[in-house]
């Protein structure tokens, strides 16, 4: 079944609702090389978005009711205009959230990001697929939790995931391997209970996020013959309760070069916005978006299998 | 070919031909047992499945409940310590027949 035909069956209409979040991927530039990366990021990647770009950007989010901003990677902090963004983005009065890998914090000139971050007041959304080094170490690399875990308690020590305190930290969980994940909200009550317990850590919320068959775990997936098994799992696992509330309904991606998508990972299948809809900041059009009609493909399936996925976790 | 094959496991539906009725009530009976909500968790009954697969050395169910286990939840020590905890049972049934085996030594012996 392709999702199309599942959106049918269901007698299920996603158009988009409103534009909520603007998501923005600053570069494919990363200091990590996760295995199940949809971006394909790491050390090597060039593609990083310039300052001409972010400056079009800034006035799209002046210009128009879009509460959010979300920027992602690669490493977002690996882009040299990343921190004029955030100040110029929070100068308009917008929320800002960064997709922040952790390790990152400590690389060579990146010591006050910390200062930085808690000047700012950015909302923090880092990936820690468990609480345990063997998990964490097999999906990010080899000395990533014990990097991540110093990282939250400098976030912490500063304010981050305190009572009160404003300053939100978030972690995000995806499965180790071909599978979904379990349930978020009880995964969330162990991960608090054990990062408190094993390390005195604390956060604000946990997003369960599926793997999505594209890009390096797309590769993984075929090379270790489980393509097939994860497909026939995320279609048979489709739920209409979950579609109803995808991202793309609330946001749409901006990509290194300007270009537009209904979501990060049609950003890196080159599917752009269509339909009638603007293709790229340069003719954004507001009315145009929000009245578009989304692209879906058969990779949506992992966003509305189980209990739902997206970049804020479960949708149901 | 060999007698199990992985593809075969979403083939279990089949044993609904001849017999839908029993079938049936097989699934929801299975279905109530092993996934749902009840005085067990879902993760608490998937790890109690994977031990039990082991113990009935069935693997269509192991296959099965290693996913639910991962999906639930569980961790590979967890779900490690859960197969030692049925390869312990399975072994201490054995050893406690050492004591009819002394039963019958002592009838038979002078």
């Amino acid at each position: 079944m392709h999702f199309e035909e599942a959106l049918s069956k269901y007698n299920l209409d996603l158009d988009p609702l409103s534009l909520e979040t603007l998501q923005v991927n600053v570069g494919r530039l990363c200091n990590q090389a996760c295995k199940h990366c949809h971006v394909d990021a790491g050390p090597a990647r060039t593609e990083i978005m310039d300052r001409k770009t972010i400056d079009r950007i800034l006035d799209i989010l002046r210009d128009h009711p879009i509460a959010n901003l979300d920027i992602t990677g690669g490493a977002p902090e690996l882009n040299p205009h990343f921190r004029y963004l955030v100040e110029s983005a929070k100068a308009l009065g917008k929320h800002v959230m960064v997709r922040c890998n952790l390790t990152v914090l400590f690389e060579p000139g990146l010591e006050d990001l910390v200062e930085f971050y808690v000047r700012n007041a950015v909302e923090i959304v880092s990936s820690l697929p468990y609480f345990q080094e063997f998990e964490t170490d097999t999906q990010r690399g080899k000395g990533v939790f014990e990097k991540s875990i110093k990282a939250l308690r400098m976030l912490n020590d500063a304010g981050y995931g305190q009572e009160d305190s404003g300053l939100l930290i978030d972690l995000v969980y995806n499965p180790v391997g071909a599978f979904l994940p379990p349930p978020q909200e009880s995964l969330e009550r162990e991960f608090k209970r054990e990062l408190d317990h094993r390390y005195g850590i604390t956060f604000n919320r946990l997003f369960t996020i599926t793997n999505m068959p594209i890009s390096r775990f797309l590769h993984f997936l075929q090379r270790t013959g489980n393509y097939e098994t994860y497909m026939e799992k995320l279609v048979s696992s489709f739920n209409p309760a979950a579609a109803e509330g995808v991202m793309c309904r609330s946001l749409i991606s901006v990509g290194y070069d300007g270009r537009l998508y209904d979501c990060d990972f049609n950003q890196m299948l080159d599917l752009n916005l269509n339909h009638g809809a603007p293709h790229t900041i340069l003719d954004f059009d507001f009315d145009r978006i929000v009245n578009r009609r989304i692209v879906f493909g058969d990779h949506c399936f992992g966003c509305t299998a189980g209990a739902g996925s997206s970049c804020g976790g479960a949708t149901a | 070919m060999s007698y199990y094959e992985p593809k075969d496991l979403p083939r279990f539906s089949d044993m609904g031909k001849f017999n839908p009725e029993l079938w049936k009530k097989f699934l929801d009976w299975y279905t109530a047992a092993t996934s749902e909500e009840g005085a067990l968790t879902k993760r608490e009954k998937s790890l109690i499945g994977l031990a039990v697969a082991h113990a009935v050395q069935c693997p269509y169910c192991i296959d099965a409940f290693t996913q639910a286990c991962l999906e639930s939840g569980s961790n590979m020590e967890q779900m490690t310590e859960a197969v030692h905890l049925a390869s312990a049972v399975r072994g201490g049934a054995s050893l406690v027949h050492g004591v009819q085996m002394h039963n019958v030594a002592e009838k038979l012996m002078m």
